[in-house]
């Protein structure tokens, strides 16, 4: 990090988080079958657009892809959310993502949760309004792909 | 609300011949070039912090500040002269009526018309345009039509298009943009031929690349070949000179509040002949002649289009607006930020990894610079700087064909107008270099 960057800034774009926007993880795409469901989400008033695909069995995720174009935020949060969610049950995966929106809206119990792994590094994206819909965009792509999968039944 | 009768309206009147700054002394200093200092003397909200350093303010393409001479006229107007208009039983609603009115003929000198008549207040280029894609065009187009558009449009002059194609069975034409965010004019005869073309509808000047269309020269071909023309001046009004017999166009729209001016009302010009045989776009009061159980009959224009009560501080303080800039003059500021755009394209032209949109001659552009930056999010730019007091815009500028021609999803825009200065483009830089540290 530098000697420029406020420490808003420092707070804001931690290395975990560039690094997952440089590298992402799991970005890519599954082989569609019965057991992958897809979503696309987009945020019209920025652009931001997620393509997330799960491959769901026994109410397991079993792999996790996405494609993706936005902001460090939006790009990180998703490529993170990837790694801590394959090989969990829908239930877990559901509880992850209701943290994770606490999170954002600074719940402080929430950024210390364990569950949250990396994706911990997030919370100060709750400082910034503005942007915060940017770090859930991957999740609102979980959540309707998980319903999706449970024929519409929610979490 | 109380019917207006169109005898207690006054003849619309030309307003007073443009005057100099209150003080009698020109706004900007006399010279050829722009004092900006003693301009940003006239906007106060440019004097503050933010985050903890000084507001430079680059997002003039979205809205601009106000200068105290319009902050004053609109507290002047409601401490002294509030009242409903054009029901001149009082005082206060008989000075209210003459500012309102005043306004009027005050923009429309400005515009170059002779005509007040044919000055319809709005709530800003939007509304005006899609009051001319309705009232005009319902009643004019068919299937077999074609309406004519640019790549380079903000989406308030592609959508009321596409809502009127698809309400009357017309086709949309598009002039294309080439590599420099120039329409290729070359492709204009060709569509024209068909002489299918109704109406083009072409912006002054771009939102998102600052391009300085050739508008009087697409208007000659299209009326050549009789399509009427329509201009989108919500950027031209406030960036570039606008005098509307030498641009020979049938309809211009533009917002107050780009221009110094209030948010909230805005303006359609359109040839009186054009307006006697247009319906109205909304029914109401003050828009009528006479109501009976069954039908109504239209007031004398302008006054058809403007159903109730109008946004009469709005019209005022745009008034205030025109005065302003008119004082300073349109042709210094756009030289003045021309000069602010060849310093920004000249030093981020020397910054790795930055990629410029739009003409890369200055002299072809209003005051905006849309750029990119490798690795970076045009949003990840625009916390980074607004976390150093400077404000730009980032995102897809309502211009999503643009963003689609040149294969981007978004771009960062930094846009200027007459109080920015030579420090607040060394600013945008230095910040620059903060987000190409953090992003590496």
């Amino acid at each position: 990090m530098t000697d420029r960057a406020t420490p808003p800034m420092k707070a804001l774009y931690q290395q975990l988080i560039l690094d997952h926007y440089k590298n992402p993880r799991n970005r890519g795409e599954l082989e569609p079958d019965e057991n992958t469901v897809e979503i696309h989400v987009r945020n019209p008033t920025c652009g931001d657009e997620i393509r997330l695909q799960l491959r769901v069995e026994d109410d397991r995720i079993e792999d996790i892809k996405f494609l993706g174009d936005g902001c460090s935020i939006s790009q990180a949060a998703v490529s993170m959310m990837s790694t801590i969610l394959k090989g969990k049950e829908l239930d877990e995966a559901f509880g992850v993502a209701r943290r994770f929106t606490g999170m954002m809206h600074g719940d402080e119990g929430a950024a210390k949760d364990p569950a949250l792994g990396n994706l911990r590094s997030l919370a100060g994206v709750s400082k910034f309004p503005v942007r915060v819909k940017c770090a859930l965009l991957g999740f609102e792509a979980l959540q309707e792909a998980m319903k999706k999968s449970r024929g519409g039944r929610p979490g | 609300m109380p019917m207006a009768s169109p005898a207690t309206r006054p003849t619309p009147a030309p307003g007073p011949e443009v005057r100099t700054g209150p003080s009698g002394e020109r706004p900007g200093g006399s010279g050829p070039e722009l004092d900006v200092e003693a301009v940003r003397a006239h906007f106060p909200i440019l004097h503050q912090e933010v985050n903890g350093n000084p507001l430079v303010y680059l997002d003039n393409a979205a809205t601009s500040q106000k200068p105290l001479a319009v902050i004053e006229a609109l507290e002047g107007f409601y401490r002294r002269d509030n009242a409903n208009v054009h029901r001149g039983l009082h005082e206060l609603s008989r000075r209210s009526t003459e500012r309102y009115e005043g306004a009027r003929g005050h923009v429309a000198s400005w515009l170059g018309v002779e005509d007040p008549g044919e000055v319809i207040w709005t709530r800003g280029a939007t509304e005006a345009i899609n009051l001319v894609a309705r009232s005009w065009g319902d009643s004019h187009l068919s299937e077999g039509d074609e309406i004519l558009l640019t790549e380079l449009e903000h989406h308030s002059n592609l959508v009321p298009w596409q809502m009127l194609a698809a309400r009357t069975g017309a086709r949309l034409r598009y002039l294309e943009l080439d590599d420099q965010g120039e329409l290729i004019l070359d492709e204009l005869p060709r569509i024209l031929e068909g002489g299918r073309v109704r109406i083009a509808a072409i912006s002054q000047v771009s939102n998102a690349l600052g391009t300085l269309n050739p508008v009087a020269e697409i208007a000659r071909q299209v009326k050549a070949h009789g399509g009427l023309v329509l201009v989108d001046g919500a950027q031209g009004a406030a960036h570039a000179p606008v005098r509307i017999p030498e641009l020979g166009v049938d309809f211009y729209a533009f917002s107050g509040h780009k221009m110094c001016g209030p948010t909230g009302i805005g303006v359609l010009w359109a040839r009186r002949e054009l307006l006697e045989a247009m319906e109205p776009y909304q029914g109401g009061g003050d828009m009528i002649d006479e109501v009976h159980r069954d039908h109504s009959t239209w007031a004398q224009l302008p006054y058809k289009f403007e159903a109730g009560t109008p946004n009469i501080s709005g019209a005022v303080g745009l008034a205030e607006a025109v005065r302003y800039l008119n004082a300073v003059g349109a042709e210094r500021i756009l030289a003045h930020e021309q000069r602010l755009v060849r310093r920004t394209m000249e030093a981020l032209e020397a910054m790795p990894g930055i990629r410029l949109f739009g003409p890369s001659d200055p002299a072809r552009r209003a005051g905006v610079v849309s750029f990119t930056m490798k690795g970076t999010h045009p949003h990840d730019i625009a916390t980074i700087l607004d976390s150093e007091g400077v404000a730009i815009r980032a995102g897809h500028h309502c211009a999503q064909l643009v963003m689609k021609r040149y294969g981007v999803a978004a771009t960062a825009r930094a846009s200027f107008y007459l109080y920015n200065s030579d420090a607040d483009v060394d600013r945008l830089v230095e910040s620059l270099a903060t987000v190409q540290e953090i992003f590496g």
